[in-house]
């Protein structure tokens, strides 16, 4: 008993020590900035305020974080459409193809985030691809303005972080025993009504796993605003990139951070509930 | 025998290796400048006649490197290129050494205007590297009327909208709406920058983006017909599209230097003395205008200049006297964080 309490210890030490020095140290340290004020040229001044706090609920940033998680929620719920027939369709297919499929779906991992981007802005651009084939196709109009607007920003959230959903759903779909399918068309359940009663259900902590990790990785991200919103659509992500590098305004910045890590800490939260009540289930 | 002849020549080699490197094995710099900034040559030919090794860093902007060079109190780097304003801020927190005119004779190749400019009359703690001014870029084939007022940027006509982009950092998105007010870029009062905010608020709308450093390439592709630019950068365009022009509203505009300076931290501070006077060197500084197209304060290397490129650039040919009669771009102090707070709320309001 004790050798096994020193074995976990032992292995888990690495991983803890990891997150404590470079996790919780930097939040710390954002969470003390956000109480001061701004020096001049930067840095910061320790005087005590709540003004970076208040500052950032004013109408004009509330009004940043509400578009964020607008967009954040959007590319969610888009990610989630796609994403699940996409992980169904492989757990469900034949065993020799599913390491192929997800082989496939991991592929765009091998190049860099920023050149995936900025793919996005060759296609879309008005003199762009997809405008030079318009054009080819005899329009002969003003070029579409397709870059630089929410939608666009949407559509590359998507884009980088559909993989995360497809797998995070698949990995919950090829946990399910085939003999629940059979089982439930043996009680005379029509396709339809296994996947709405049984499956839909079942992979459900699994959608809420991709769903909180698009959410989450998008109403932080700066880089997918700032190259296809073109500097117009602004994020809390930018925001706070320009705070740190731009406004030198590090305490409002740390403030705002500080209010982001709440939103994130909270969704992750409700998802291990929720991951926890549906194994509560399966057991009860 | 053969064995120690060549253990001699080994020796011989080795301490002529160390007595052509050892004042420069001694020291090394790391600069940091704008990507693109410099001939891409530059830091091998002043290794080359130097023996001091050199490695670049780049920045973005301005707000970038003073950034960095606040949170590390400017350890890590040796030469730093800063827009005038910026090295005002650095020295007046510190963070410069004082230049040493012995070591960088060639400061007498520059211009008497840029011998003593306003924010560093006598160069004590910054060499001027580039100048000019910003005003509008734009494509003449493409526009019924050339621009000529910064209204035409921040009011454009009705077809215009959707294809102008302008200028993100502080200083510069400010002095836009600064200028179309007619107030001085340097503008203190609380009232007027305010002023200046809430007209630039509302131009944003008929912006197709902000764009400090690709807004040239956008003009030569057709996606944009106007760009709020630095004349420098503007050659860019035009070098691939003679009808790309670049003009001074005629409310006037700002005279922004480029300098070099010096951390006061440098462990290298003769490497990087060097390093500017090198780069002062008229046949140096020439080449560096005739690659990054922008005027250099240097009478010597202006003097030199392929009269070709002037004539491609026209703004490469604008005398000192004609920057020196536009504003000089100055720190502003306590004033800077309502430039900045205006300028955030300008970027979080669209």
């Amino acid at each position: 008993m004790t050798s096994t309490r020193k074995r976990t210890i032992l292995f888990l030490a690495p991983g803890l020590g990891w997150l404590a020095l470079f996790m919780l140290v930097p939040v710390g340290i954002i969470v003390t900035y956000s109480f001061f004020q701004r020096g001049i040229y930067g840095g910061v001044v320790f005087d005590f305020t709540l003004g970076n706090f208040a500052r950032a609920f004013d109408s004009l940033y509330a009004g940043v974080l509400l578009t964020s998680a607008k967009i954040a929620g959007l590319a969610m719920v888009l990610a989630v459409l796609i994403g699940y027939p996409a992980a169904y369709a492989i757990a469900r297919g034949p065993r020799r193809w599913q390491p192929v499929l997800l082989f496939l779906i991991m592929l765009p991992f091998w190049s860099n985030y920023l050149i995936r981007t900025y793919a996005w802005i060759v296609l879309l651009n008005r003199e762009g691809l997809i405008n030079q084939g318009f054009r080819l196709l005899g329009y002969d109009g003003e070029p579409i303005n397709m870059l630089y607007t929410d939608a666009t920003v949407v559509v590359g959230l998507v884009y980088n972080y559909l993989p995360f959903v497809v797998l995070a759903i698949y990995a919950a779909l090829s946990r399910l025993s085939p003999d629940l399918w059979e089982a439930s068309s043996d009680l005379g359940a029509r396709p339809f009504e296994t996947f709405r009663r049984v499956i839909l259900p079942l992979s459900l902590p699994g959608v809420a796993a991709g769903a909180v990790f698009v959410f989450v990785l998008s109403i932080g991200n700066f880089v997918t605003p700032d190259l296809l919103g073109g500097g117009r659509v602004q994020m809390v992500g930018n925001l706070i990139y320009d705070q740190f590098l731009s406004a030198r305004d590090w305490p409002f910045g740390s403030a705002l951070s500080f209010i982001l890590i709440g939103i994130m800490m909270a969704l992750l939260f409700a998802q291990a509930v929720m991951v926890n009540r549906s194994q509560g289930d399966h057991r009860g | 025998m053969a064995q120690k002849a060549r253990l001699a020549a080994g020796i011989l080699l080795a301490a002529g290796v160390a007595a052509t490197t050892a004042p420069a094995g001694a020291q090394s710099l790391v600069i940091s400048n704008w990507d693109g900034y410099m001939p891409a040559d530059l830091l091998d030919r002043f290794t080359e006649a130097t023996g001091i090794p050199a490695e670049l860093s780049v920045h973005a902007t301005n707000e970038e490197i003073m950034g960095r060079l606040v949170a590390g109190g400017g350890r890590g780097f040796d030469v730093v290129f800063v827009s005038s304003p910026f090295a005002e801020a650095l020295n007046a927190l510190g963070l410069l050494a004082p230049l040493d005119h012995a070591q960088v004779p060639n400061v007498a190749n520059l211009y008497g205007e840029a011998q003593d400019l306003a924010y560093d009359p006598g160069n004590t703690f910054s060499m001027p590297y580039a100048w000019g001014t910003t005003g509008l870029c734009y494509r003449s084939d493409r526009m019924a009327t050339a621009p000529d007022s910064w209204d035409d940027l921040l009011d454009p006509a009705p077809d215009l909208a959707g294809d102008i982009t302008m200028l993100s950092t502080d200083r510069w998105l400010m002095a836009a709406g600064l200028l179309a007010l007619g107030y001085s870029v340097n503008e203190t009062d609380p009232a007027r920058i305010e002023e200046a905010r809430n007209l630039l608020m509302g131009a944003t709308d008929t912006l197709l983006a902000f764009d400090d450093t690709t807004f040239y390439s956008r003009l030569v592709s057709g996606e944009a017909t106007l760009a709020h630019a630095w004349d420098g950068w503007c050659n860019y365009g035009t070098a691939e599209n003679p009808d790309i022009l670049f003009v001074v509203p005629e409310e006037g505009s700002d005279l922004w230097v480029d300098t070099m300076v010096i951390m006061a931290n440098s462990e290298n501070l003769e490497a990087a003395h060097a390093f500017l006077n090198f780069v002062l060197d008229a046949d140096n500084h020439r080449w560096v205008a005739e690659n990054i197209l922008y005027k250099v304060p240097n009478e010597g290397a202006m003097a030199g200049l392929d009269p070709t490129l002037v004539d491609a650039f026209p703004n490469l040919g604008m005398a000192p006297a004609t920057l020196l009669a536009m504003e000089q771009l100055r720190d502003l102090g306590e004033v800077q964080r309502d430039y900045t707070r205006a300028v955030t709320e300008i970027m979080a309001a669209q």
